[in-house]
């Protein structure tokens, strides 16, 4: 018989070595995430897939499950927890989706809808980050970073070029260009790195691509985020 | 340099008034009036008191963003904006023509705003005053009393407008705030299903914007003496017209015609409008004066809008609307008609064409092919101009080599008529106001005069029926001696 852990009262199966994350999905249960990325290890700084086990909260991107273990997640208040999460992530940088062209494609955006986010609630931090526009083919507007570090991931580890990190401590911190320079120009980076299309925000933008896609036909204009990362999963 | 009534010589001993907020207008503006002790008013001034300060954020922006960021601008004409940031960026993508399908959509986007603008200010701002009167009682004055006295005129006004924005949908993916217009073209077509759901409703849209062409034109008829006076100045009147002289609200070049109606500057080049326009900086008001450089300020200021461009084209390239443009011009009788109550009239007859526009680019294939988008060798500067519903529009753009703009200007629709409103504001305070005791009713007065012009103060907020009016009556010594509210 496989092993089991209840997610919400449901049964859900997992293989040994799946964390709670990855067996939720495959078994056709949503628990959101920033930074979690099938190819990469789990990173557990977004916290948005937090869940209750065993009475403790947990990042379930890292969380092996456990047989027999009871797991909360779609509850009033992890969800609620989740939504206060994605507001201070809204609050931290200068996301403005009215002229934003991630607009309808951007999962934190997507997220903030999923969690029926409707005021900022937190007092803006407005960071001054201007943007790097000196390379010929792509843009970073450092403006919308959640530090989710998926592009340092790509760049270093698929693509070989350490392109970009986090530099700076506590609310401090920030993404930058890993060169003498500190612009995007000086480095190899190339619009066909896997870093240049992983940014699941608006900061790695390919340039003059804007708003060629019309509205209600982005990818969550036809789909929720959460109907989106199901039909995605393996 | 002051006109008239602008500045009081002895301001120290005068008594101030003022409309804090003008109510039903869009934006937030207010009008000070200064009155001696016997009531005679001796400064009247419309101030715009909003700082928007887009053209310094714009700068540092990537210029493909800058068409659906500079339209939040406004919520009632956002597509002019976007539109005409489009357009003075079509040439930085090496579009120096773009395709039919993508100018025949813009269009299409242009002209739903023309008509759904125009019946939210007719009907929804406008027509309390003008169907019940200026003084009538101040809690019927708004669309709700016109609902209730007037449901179909009301009813009519809703669906027109209704209507625009259903074409500003289909063109560009929502009824407010799309994102149609790309730079180098459009980035959808319109399908044979949403053709034919506008296409089903064309004609009547057309029938309706007829009739209130007509309630318009009666209005004024009806009241000639008060039509043709209140408020009544005469000055330049300035426009794109097509190349043959034709009303064309997305493109063409400039011309200027005086007050005696006749042309004095014609076939203006868009981007040479800096060599023709200036600025002029006032330190009470947040508004620029602009006027036509080689007049001077003093006599290089002029009206825009629909009263400017009914008057300023040669004629109407549709059958209805040319039929009132020339019922319009004969009322003039040779004259140019500048009775700001005519602006009512003028923008129905634009309304008009708005919808004859629409039902022909709805029959036109072109606006059904996937032909959308233009490009060619890169360019680093560009100039937008288009009409707005409130009159020219001016966006102009330089961008550097790493795709971020590096300039940006922008003169909009009601900053042109700022000068205009100005005299208007000081005909209508002189002639109602001046040696008398104000009322609520008399203020409107004010507020008539202002809203003929369908400002647009900041272009973002409009609150129906809510926005308060507090006139507050100071002494010499700046002590409140009266202070009457509505509204809010």
């Amino acid at each position: 018989m496989s092993k089991q852990f209840l997610l919400d009262g449901q049964p859900v199966p997992f293989e040994e070595g799946q964390t709670i994350l990855e067996a939720a999905r495959a078994a056709g249960h949503y628990i959101p995430s920033l930074c979690w990325h099938k190819d990469f290890p789990p990173h557990g700084s977004c916290k948005l897939c937090v869940v209750k086990a065993a009475g403790r909260h947990v990042s379930a991107c890292a969380t092996p499950a456990r047989d027999g273990s009871e797991v909360e997640s779609n509850t009033p208040e992890m969800n609620g927890e989740r939504r206060g999460l994605l507001q201070m992530l809204f609050v931290e940088g200068n996301h403005f989706c009215p002229s934003c062209e991630k607009s309808g494609n951007c999962e934190l955006q997507a997220l903030g809808y999923e969690y029926e986010m409707l005021t900022p609630r937190f007092r803006h931090f407005f960071p001054d980050r201007p943007v790097d526009a000196s390379h010929p083919d792509v843009l970073l507007d450092f403006n919308r970073c959640i530090f989710c570090e998926l592009c340092v991931r790509a760049s270093r580890d698929v693509d070989g070029k350490s392109v970009f990190a986090l530099t700076g401590r506590g609310i401090q911190k920030h993404l930058v260009v890993n060169a003498e320079s500190g612009r995007l120009a000086d480095t190899d980076f190339s619009k066909d790195d896997l870093a240049a299309r992983i940014c699941p925000v608006g900061v790695i933008l390919h340039k003059r691509v804007g708003f060629a896609v019309p509205i209600g036909e982005r990818k969550f204009d036809v789909a929720t985020i959460s109907a989106q990362t199901l039909k995605e999963s393996p | 340099m002051s006109f008239e009534l602008e500045t009081a010589t002895d301001r120290e001993n005068l008594r101030r008034v003022a409309i804090d907020p003008v109510s039903r207008v869009e934006g937030h503006g207010k009008v000070t009036l200064l009155l001696d002790d016997a009531g005679h008013v001796k400064e009247a001034r419309l101030h715009i008191v909003e700082f928007r300060g887009f053209e310094k954020f714009i700068q540092g922006r990537p210029y493909w963003e800058v068409p659906v960021m500079v339209q939040r601008l406004c919520g009632i004409c956002p597509v002019s904006h976007h539109l005409a940031a489009a357009k003075a960026l079509d040439p930085v993508v090496g579009a120096l023509a773009i395709t039919p399908t993508a100018e025949k959509i813009r269009r299409l986007m242009h002209y739903g705003q023309i008509l759904q603008s125009h019946a939210l200010h007719f009907f929804h701002l406008s027509s309390p005053d003008l169907l019940f009167g200026f003084e009538s009682p101040v809690q019927q004055r708004n669309i709700v009393g016109i609902a209730s006295a007037y449901p179909e005129v009301a009813r009519q006004g809703v669906l027109l407008r209704k209507f625009g924005q259903e074409v500003i949908r289909v063109t560009a993916g929502k009824r407010v705030h799309g994102t149609g217009a790309i730079p180098g073209g459009v980035n959808k077509s319109v399908s044979p299903a949403e053709r034919d759901a506008l296409r089903h409703e064309a004609d009547q849209i057309i029938r309706w914007s007829r009739d209130a062409v007509h309630l318009a034109r009666r209005l004024h008829e009806s009241n000639r003496s008060l039509y043709d006076e209140f408020g009544l100045f005469r000055s330049h009147l300035f426009s794109l017209v097509r190349a043959d002289g034709a009303m064309d609200l997305y493109d063409g070049h400039l011309r200027l015609r005086d007050a005696r109606g006749l042309i004095v500057r014609d076939g203006l080049r868009c981007e040479d409008y800096d060599h023709f326009l200036r600025e002029e900086i006032k330190p009470w008001s947040y508004m620029k004066f602009p006027y036509v450089a080689e007049l001077g300020p003093a006599k290089g200021w002029y009206k825009v809008g629909p009263l400017a461009r009914v008057q300023n084209c040669d004629f109407i390239p549709s059958e209805q609307a040319e039929a009132e443009r020339e019922a319009f011009i004969a009322h003039g009788e040779g004259e140019p008609v500048h009775a700001p109550l005519a602006y009512h009239w003028a923008r129905m007859i634009e309304m008009l064409h708005a919808a004859e526009v629409i039902r022909d680019l709805l029959d036109d294939p072109d606006i059904l092919s996937d032909d959308r988008l233009a490009d060619g060798e890169r360019g680093r500067e560009g100039v937008g101009i288009i009409e707005a519903p409130r009159g020219t529009l001016i966006h102009h753009y330089r961008v550097g080599d790493d795709d971020l703009v590096s300039y940006c200007n922008l003169i909009v629709s009601t900053t042109h008529n700022n000068q205009a409103m100005n005299e208007a504001v000081r005909q209508v305070a002189r002639r109602y106001l001046d040696g008398r005791q104000l009322t609520e009713g008399l203020l409107n007065h004010i507020e008539v005069a202002i809203r003929a012009f369908d400002p647009c103060l900041s272009c973002a907020t409009h609150a129906l029926g809510k926005m308060p009016l507090a006139v507050e009556l100071l002494d010499a010594g700046g002590q409140l001696v009266d202070r009457a509210t509505s509204g809010g």
